[in-house]
């Protein structure tokens, strides 16, 4: 079990997604910087699917009860075992009553912990992922803790990564939207010749963009939306669907992330700034 | 024999949009659901691909790969010229039941004046319709319900509810559909239904699927309570009847 003495500002359990249940309205959920996590898992030698942490802007602190190996990546955040600062990206060993503790953000939004062969919370619809209210929980909590199991021996074939910071630039690559083809002159000068800012509205379901483009008011029929989409609203505001995001939509998607920008957009925050790239 | 002109697009590079004339008609509907069932029996297999209906349009999504557009384009309108007819999965007419106590339909007073209705006629219309599931989204369950009777179309609230409970009956505009969660809310709510829309401890979390349809009828609030319990147990059986019979 790993204690949770501090939960930090919205620490979760995410795995790869719950698939097979989006004609329910079921998203996807999972990680939302699964480039990171990939990395994580590999170093761990784990399969694809083993459940993380995902810590958000402020961390968690937490006590070890089995042994095991640990690695941290995505966001930089000052993090130290038993007092001893550690790196992302480097396997470590825990012992039982070890400590981790999180500290400053320094660069990024969501940092992960990843541990050997994942944890090992319930599985909802084929997924650990939270998400409330398909899982019981939105987030961790001080009084559950969270099993996985234990490892005394671990020889990693590589101990160490050096991540170059591919997640640190403001440029997206987006692939044409749907709805795309409505988009006039005006507006396409205005979305890829500029920049824009994330707003206060982000979170898992959705990233808020503060400046509008000119508005169209083209009522469209619900269809499905992906993690990625790029919605335009009546208003010219602009919603960038994330990994909790609803499954259907009404407004015109008009542009799609792609799997890298999704990575390098979750470690954004308010007020970070962004441009679109069409690819 | 494929009845409409349909178009295919690349949505992101893990899913393709095929879309339908921009009409919400049965016949589309039905030309989509049966598509789906082509796609699952000849083409594409279900563990790989998730197939998500809604009124005019059909998503296909593929997990992991990245696809080929170029192949799946002409492959997709050729799938659907020569699909012919088939049966699509069995639909279903669900009838669910509906207390409209006012202690539930926090709204029916006010939208009586509008509507120019009493709530009894508000609640006979509403009850003896029945609605087509197009689409399944926003929430976990919710249902986009067509066929609202012109009488009952009612705009969206001016200032939405930041907390509609679980099970209210919303009508809005065109629209009705049960909110299988607390959410914040901008329909009209004007009852309650006691059966819960989605239950993630059932291996189908969902008993409606796109392409059945829905009635509602009236209970009392003892039956509400007696419902609710029932369900919250799982022995209350959910009133079903076979369509395409």
């Amino acid at each position: 079990m790993l204690n949770i003495l501090k939960s930090g500002f919205f620490t979760t359990v995410q795995d790869i997604g719950r698939f097979g249940y989006r004609d329910k309205g079921v998203p996807v959920a999972g990680v939302m910087d699964s480039f990171s996590v990939s990395k994580v898992n590999t170093l761990l030698e784990n399969e694809e699917n083993c459940a993380v942490l995902e810590i958000t802007m402020t961390g968690p602190t937490l006590e070890f009860e089995q042994d095991t190996y640990i690695v941290l990546g995505g966001a930089e955040m000052s993090v130290t075992l038993n007092e001893t600062a550690i790196e992302n990206y480097t396997v470590y060993k825990v012992k039982s009553g070890d400590i981790l503790t999180y500290g400053k953000l320094l660069k990024g939004f969501r940092a992960y912990l990843g541990i050997k062969d994942g944890f090992d919370t319930a599985s909802v619809l084929g997924s650990r992922s939270f998400f409330k209210p398909i899982t019981e929980q939105d987030s961790i909590k001080k009084v559950s803790g969270l099993p996985y199991a234990e490892c005394k021996q671990f020889n990693p074939k590589i101990s160490e990564l050096k991540v170059d910071s591919v997640l640190y630039k403001s440029e997206l690559e987006v692939y044409k939207g749907p709805e795309y083809g409505l988009l006039t002159d005006k507006q396409l000068a205005k979305l890829f010749y500029r920049e824009f800012s994330v707003a206060n509205e982000n979170n898992r379901m959705a990233y808020q963009l503060n400046e509008v483009i000119d508005s169209n008011k083209v009522s469209m029929l619900t269809s499905a939306t992906l993690p990625g989409t790029i919605q335009l609203t009546p208003a010219g505001k602009l919603i960038i669907l994330m990994k909790d995001g609803q499954t259907t939509g009404g407004y015109p998607r008009i542009l799609q992330l792609s799997d890298m920008a999704m990575s390098i957009l979750a470690q954004k925050r308010s007020g970070d700034l962004i441009n679109f790239k069409l690819k | 024999m494929s009845d409409f002109k349909i178009s295919v697009r690349q949505f992101g590079v893990h899913a393709i949009l095929v879309e339908w004339p921009i009409k919400v008609e049965e016949s589309i509907l039905e030309d989509i659901l049966q598509f789906i069932q082509y796609l699952k029996q000849n083409h594409l297999d279900q563990k790989e691909w998730e197939f998500v209906p809604a009124y005019n349009s059909l998503t296909l999504i593929c997990k992991d790969t990245v696809l080929d557009f170029d192949y799946f384009k002409p492959k997709i309108k050729e799938w659907y010229d020569i699909k012919g007819k088939i049966e699509p999965a069995t639909r279903y007419l669900w009838r669910l039941p509906v207390s409209y106590d006012l202690e539930f339909g926090l709204d029916l007073k006010e939208i009586s004046g509008p509507l120019g209705l009493s709530v009894e006629r508000i609640i006979e219309l509403h009850s003896q319709n029945v609605y087509t599931v197009y689409g399944i989204g926003f929430l976990p369950g919710f249902m986009y319900l067509g066929g609202v009777p012109e009488a009952l179309e009612v705009p969206r609230k001016s200032n939405p509810r930041p907390k509609v409970p679980k099970g209210s009956v919303g009508l809005a505009a065109k629209q009705t559909g049960i909110y299988p969660q607390d959410s914040p809310g901008g329909w009209n709510i004007i009852g309650k239904c006691p059966v819960p829309m989605f239950d993630v401890k059932k291996e189908n979390p969902c008993f409606v699927k796109v392409g059945d349809k829905i009635q509602f009828y009236p209970i009392s609030m003892a039956e509400y309570q007696l419902h609710k319990i029932e369900s919250e147990v799982g022995i209350y059986n959910i009133e079903k009847i076979v369509l395409d019979a």
